[in-house]
């Protein structure tokens, strides 16, 4: 039997082909063994890869299926996680030498609702350290590189699980999202990345970042393989796949534009692209309704006072004692945070009310909001800055830009892929839906899919 | 404090903690600070109320946006 596009098809194909006896789970696993043994040593996308548990967990999974007990459409499938989330038995690193000898001693509940649905777990990948960065670069165990570009970075901070299910070496990975750190990377290597509201998916056993702001997610290769995950980890996962309800119809639409902050500073090669998906959704029938958040300009300034202080008390016995064993930029950043006012961060959480009614007002008259997810293509790895309308704008606060307001006001959030830049790198274009309606955003984003 | 007299204890305090590559984060979230410090939604103790009217209306029930999930 030829599967040999095995590691590229999406998980409902898998597991069509497993229960049809095409393909076995060990058969899928060992493919995604291959291709991380493959492509792995170029892109840096996995800081433990586990075989020998993986293999273990397929040859149960087959075991269970040919006796009748299906678990789901994610039985037999392989998975990864970022390294911040917990595994029993395995280290989690956080892509810091602060972490070393650390062994989880429990799962991470999106671990065990994982295993539940019978996941395979193939491995835990790289990240920027901490979760503390948009680039995936500053980590203990090396940069990821983009699969497209490996002189660029793959975003991050979920870089090596973006780079992992762009590349095929696992079907899907779960990572995390403070200021965009699932959407960052998704875009950057061109898959999906849904961060789901806030509060949905349960946080125990993750490393945190920032509480108030911290989302657990899935990335895939496309909105019915999202879909698939996000259930599983929410804890329902009979749920039928996307694809078998009701089709929502692009005609149906009302998407809403926010121009004004969102589209002012875009690369213009990412304009196009975003631009090119605005005109396909309005061939396909969808309005475009324009849309406001009048205190935009304020994002930044807020989210730095949540966010900043937040990681630094995580943090603060540590970097006391054990400084130069954090990466240099992440400690200076939460050296920074330590200096943050008290009187500084209420004012922040007061901005961030403001915000969270403003997105619901703009959600008001329309389905979705509709936005490009990332201002540039994924940069050159060890720039700090880059040219963008005469000016040079640092990297940092770029990538943040367009995808830190959803995790300070807890909408959901999804990127999916536009088509390539003129320079052939990936781009993203975001869909936000209503607070603690994900499911609704997940069949709007189905309808907009390029597919 | 102001911010400017928090920048520069800030950065004494960078300096005398041989943190010189904070300076530039340190300057840079003053900026920010003191953009958050001018938001219209501020309470201010001497009228009452926010800043501004706008953000006035917007706090209480009952207006766009308020009290949905």
């Amino acid at each position: 039997m030829d599967n040999a596009d095995l590691p590229a098809v999406s998980i409902g194909e898998l597991a069509t082909r497993i229960r049809s006896g095409r393909v076995s789970a060990a058969d899928a696993t060992e493919a995604c063994l291959e291709k991380i043994a493959r492509d792995n040593p170029g892109l840096n996308a996995f800081i433990t890869v586990l075989a020998d548990e993986a293999r273990a967990q397929a040859r149960q999974s087959d075991q269970e299926l040919s006796a009748g007990r299906d678990r789901g459409p994610l039985h037999g499938v392989p998975v990864s996680l970022k390294d911040l989330i917990d595994v029993r038995g395995v280290p989690t690193t956080a892509a810091s030498r602060v972490r070393g000898g650390h062994v989880a001693s429990r799962d991470a509940t999106v671990v065990t609702r994982l295993r539940e649905a019978g996941a395979v777990l193939i491995g835990k990948c790289n990240l920027h350290e901490f979760a503390f960065g948009t680039t995936s670069e500053d980590s203990a165990f090396g940069p990821v590189r983009n699969p497209i570009d490996p002189s660029r970075s793959a975003g991050g901070s979920s870089g090596g699980s973006a780079a992992a299910v762009a590349t095929g070496m696992a079907f899907a990975s779960i990572g995390t999202d403070t200021g965009g750190s699932i959407r960052i990377p998704a875009a950057a290597c061109g898959c999906v990345g849904l961060k789901p509201s806030y509060g949905e998916i349960p946080c125990d056993g993750v490393v945190p970042l920032s509480r108030s702001l911290d989302h657990v997610g899935p990335l895939a290769r496309s909105v019915d393989d999202a879909w698939l995950v996000y259930h599983a980890i929410a804890g329902t996962p009979a749920v039928a796949p996307l694809a078998m309800r009701d089709r929502t119809a692009p005609s149906s639409l009302r998407l809403g534009l926010a121009e004004p902050y969102f589209c002012e500073v875009l690369d213009e090669e990412v304009r196009s692209a975003f631009e090119a998906e605005r005109a396909r959704l309005e061939r396909a029938g969808a309005r475009i309704v324009h849309v406001e958040v009048p205190h935009a300009h304020e994002i930044a300034s807020i989210y730095l006072h949540i966010q900043l202080p937040e990681a630094s008390a995580y943090h603060a016995s540590v970097l006391e004692r054990r400084p130069g064993d954090y990466t240099r930029s992440v400690r200076l950043r939460l050296e920074l945070g330590r200096y943050v006012l008290a009187e500084d961060y209420l004012r922040a959480l007061e901005g961030r009310e403001v915000l969270r009614r403003e997105v619901d007002a703009a959600l008001e008259g329309c389905d979705a909001l509709l936005l490009p997810t990332l201002p540039i293509p994924a940069p050159r790895l060890g720039a700090s800055a880059v040219a963008l309308g005469g000016r040079n704008e640092p990297v940092r606060g770029l990538m943040l830009r367009l995808t830190q307001l959803f995790d300070l006001t807890g909408h959901p959030a999804v990127t999916l892929p536009c088509s390539r830049t003129a320079s052939l790198m990936p781009c993203g274009f975001q869909l936000v839906g209503r607070r603690d309606q994900t499911t609704g955003l997940l069949e709007i984003a189905r309808a907009c899919e390029n597919r | 404090m102001t911010v400017q007299s928090w920048l520069e204890a800030a950065l004494a305090d960078a300096e005398a903690r041989g943190l010189a590559d904070l300076r530039p984060l340190l300057r840079s979230l003053a900026e920010a600070t003191a953009l958050l410090r001018r938001a219209d939604w501020n309470e201010d103790a001497e009228r009452g109320g926010q800043r501004s009217a706008a953000a006035a209306r917007q706090r209480r029930p009952g207006t766009s946006g308020d009290g949905q999930r």
